[in-house]
């Protein structure tokens, strides 16, 4: 309980900075991927648009501070109601705004049999039922409304659904970046949303205290890369949408997994050795990875993701 | 007086804007400069002449070659941006005009291997920002400088300096600095990748043109060449576990820290303090006659077996 007490402070103290920075950053960007699916990036984690003739289907819904601007730039720029949120996870960059939405498809006016005038369904947000359960416990606090919490839960290995004339696929991927994380799959569209499964130019954020492991996060990976189909010469085709950071394909998927893998063999050589936390973290099993995917800004260093290895490969 | 000045108005239009040479047409590779590197392949452990810091060290230690047939999403890679110049391919360059005002807006190089392709934007374009996907070749803009053509690539997917592991990041970027002398057109590459190299990696290659060549298609389909026998197996060697990083040293009689690479073994002073052999060659053994006056073919010596 303690470390996920902690982990959550971790991500609160993170959303707090990334909201400080906000105030500061440029206005969202918006960027087609292909078909009907285009991402706003700014907003905290990447924000997902499907939009089509039925109306918008969001995957993420950033941070909270970024809310207003988030929700005022999909009413100026996709026709229709928002209908549909999916939330990747639990993380606050990615479910902070489910309440403004909410909110807004609240005030809706109804008939007199509860119906909308318009004729629109009500809001559903949906994330897998371990993101409902731990979004409501009073271990993480009450981040959102009622209205905000993904009430649509799914607690199946996946859920689909068509909207636009496109089948939208949500696949469960148990213990990977947490133990609730969803993959949103658009195949007409050919568009993978990987959450924080996948974060290019920073290591994964295993939350070890919120069911994440590092054995799930290689599976995880690895059935996104049973998802995509490369174009010509290997690049291209299948676009997969991160976390956070910029678009990507296969390939960008293949070097992330390989780094995860080979840094798991890494920490698991040291733990057969009977080294301690400390010692594997001295040892820096990631030390050739760290210039490539840590920053100053890094959310997670080499340390942590060290330690999220360790404690995922250790947990009984 | 009216006759001078129509006819230098005639002129202008004609004459190009900042002295722009043709590099159009069909090249084939020289590989005279490190062949062995380039046709056979680097010997594994060989990472002299890189200046790479201990990251890229540790990961060329950890490469091991069955990756790329395991993991078979690497099999049909091609080359990125910075190597397709030096792998073993013709090339074409075509340029690419504006239909209305036959401007040039950019040149398209193809390569025969893999089918790479490049688009050398010239018309002023911006590099797209950090949201932009990464691409093997890149994002490439050009600018001439009297005659020269200098070329800037930035959003690259990872991809390697050297065939044996070395990597470079998708954070690196690259110039170039195309020179045609005549029939011959020579590239300098310079590589730089904070995250990888601790200075600019700097190399050359030259191409002559080459009229008669005709380039046909090179498609790639990935097989089943070594069993994978778990999903989340990815070939590696755990550090300090490799046990061909000694070969290159021994093979060619070289001392094994010159073969660690590193800025130092750049520059000619390495050799005064490089400390000596342990296990000195009196007789070339390998690779011998590669690139020796006009042999372009390398072939090992037949007395010297590869130790397996």
């Amino acid at each position: 309980m303690m470390r996920m007490v902690s982990a959550l402070g971790l991500v609160a103290i993170l959303c707090a900075v990334t909201a400080a920075q906000q105030s500061e950053a440029p206005p969202l960007r918006v960027y087609p991927v292909q078909g009907a699916v285009s991402v706003i990036a700014g907003a905290g984690g990447n924000v997902v648009v499907q939009n089509g003739k039925d109306g918008t289907l969001l995957v993420d819904t950033g941070l909270a501070a970024s809310a207003g601007p988030l929700a005022a730039e999909v009413r100026a720029r996709y026709r229709g109601a928002v209908l549909w949120i999916v939330n990747t996870h639990l993380h606050p960059d990615h479910v902070g705004g489910n309440d403004a939405f909410a909110q807004a498809d609240g005030r809706k006016p109804l008939d007199f049999l509860g119906a909308r005038f318009d004729g629109t369904q009500p809001l559903k947000i949906i994330a897998h039922s371990n993101v409902l359960a731990r979004l409501a416990s009073a271990a993480n606090g009450p981040r959102l409304s009622d209205a905000g919490l993904p009430r649509d839960e799914y607690a199946t290995p996946f859920k689909d659904l068509r909207f636009n004339d496109e089948p939208v696929v949500l696949h469960h991927e148990p213990r990977a970046h947490t133990d609730g994380d969803t993959i949103v799959y658009f195949p007409k569209s050919d568009v993978v949303v990987a959450g924080d499964i996948f974060t290019p130019g920073g290591y994964p954020f295993i939350d070890v205290a919120n069911g994440g492991s590092v054995a799930g996060e290689i599976a995880a990976l690895n059935h996104i890369l049973d998802l995509t189909v490369p174009g010509h010469t290997q690049e291209g085709g299948t676009s997969v949408v991160p976390g956070h950071g910029r678009l990507c394909d296969e390939a960008d998927v293949v070097e992330y997994r390989d780094m995860v893998v080979i840094v798991r063999d890494r920490v698991q050589d040291l733990i057969k050795k009977g080294m301690t936390l400390d010692q594997v973290q001295a040892a820096a099993p990631s030390r050739d990875y760290d210039s490539e995917y840590v920053t100053a800004a890094s959310f997670v260093k080499g340390a942590d993701f060290v330690a999220a290895v360790y404690r995922s490969l250790t947990a009984k | 007086m009216r006759v001078v000045l129509a006819a230098l108005l005639l002129a202008f239009p004609a004459a190009p804007a900042f002295a722009q040479v043709d590099v159009s047409g069909a090249w084939a590779s020289l590989y005279h400069e490190d062949l062995p590197e380039r046709l056979p392949g680097p010997e594994l452990g060989d990472y002299m002449g890189l200046p790479i810091n201990d990251a890229a060290r540790l990961r060329g230690d950890s490469y091991d070659a069955d990756r790329i047939s395991i993991v078979q999403e690497y099999q049909c890679r091609p080359h990125g941006g910075d190597y397709q110049m030096r792998g073993l391919s013709n090339m074409r360059i075509d340029p690419v005009l504006d239909p209305v005002t036959q401007q040039l807006v950019a040149w398209h190089t193809r390569m025969g291997f893999q089918e790479m392709e490049r688009t050398i934007w010239m018309d002023g374009r911006p590099h797209p920002d950090d949201m932009a996907p990464h691409t093997w070749s890149g994002f490439s803009t050009g600018t001439w400088q009297n005659n020269m053509l200098n070329v800037r690539t930035t959003h690259l997917k990872e991809n390697y300096v050297r065939r044996n592991g070395i990597p470079r990041s998708a954070n690196a970027t690259f110039t170039e600095h195309w020179v045609r002398h005549g029939t011959y057109l020579t590239v300098t590459t310079v590589i730089t990748d904070p995250a990888l190299l601790t200075e600019p990696l700097v190399r050359s290659q030259t191409w002559v043109l080459d009229p008669g060549q005709r380039m046909g298609r090179d498609i790639c389909e990935y097989g089943d060449e070594v069993p994978r026998e778990r999903r989340d197996y990815v070939p590696n060697h755990l550090p300090g576990t490799n046990p061909f990083l000694h070969e290159v040293a021994d093979w060619y009689g070289l001392p094994f820290e010159a073969t660690r690479g590193g800025a130092e073994t750049l520059y000619p002073e390495y050799r005064s303090k490089m400390p000596k052999p342990e296990k000195p060659k009196l007789v070339c053994e390998r690779y011998c006659t590669c690139g020796v006056g006009a042999n372009a073919v390398c072939l090992l010596a037949p007395t010297a077996p590869r130790p397996r």
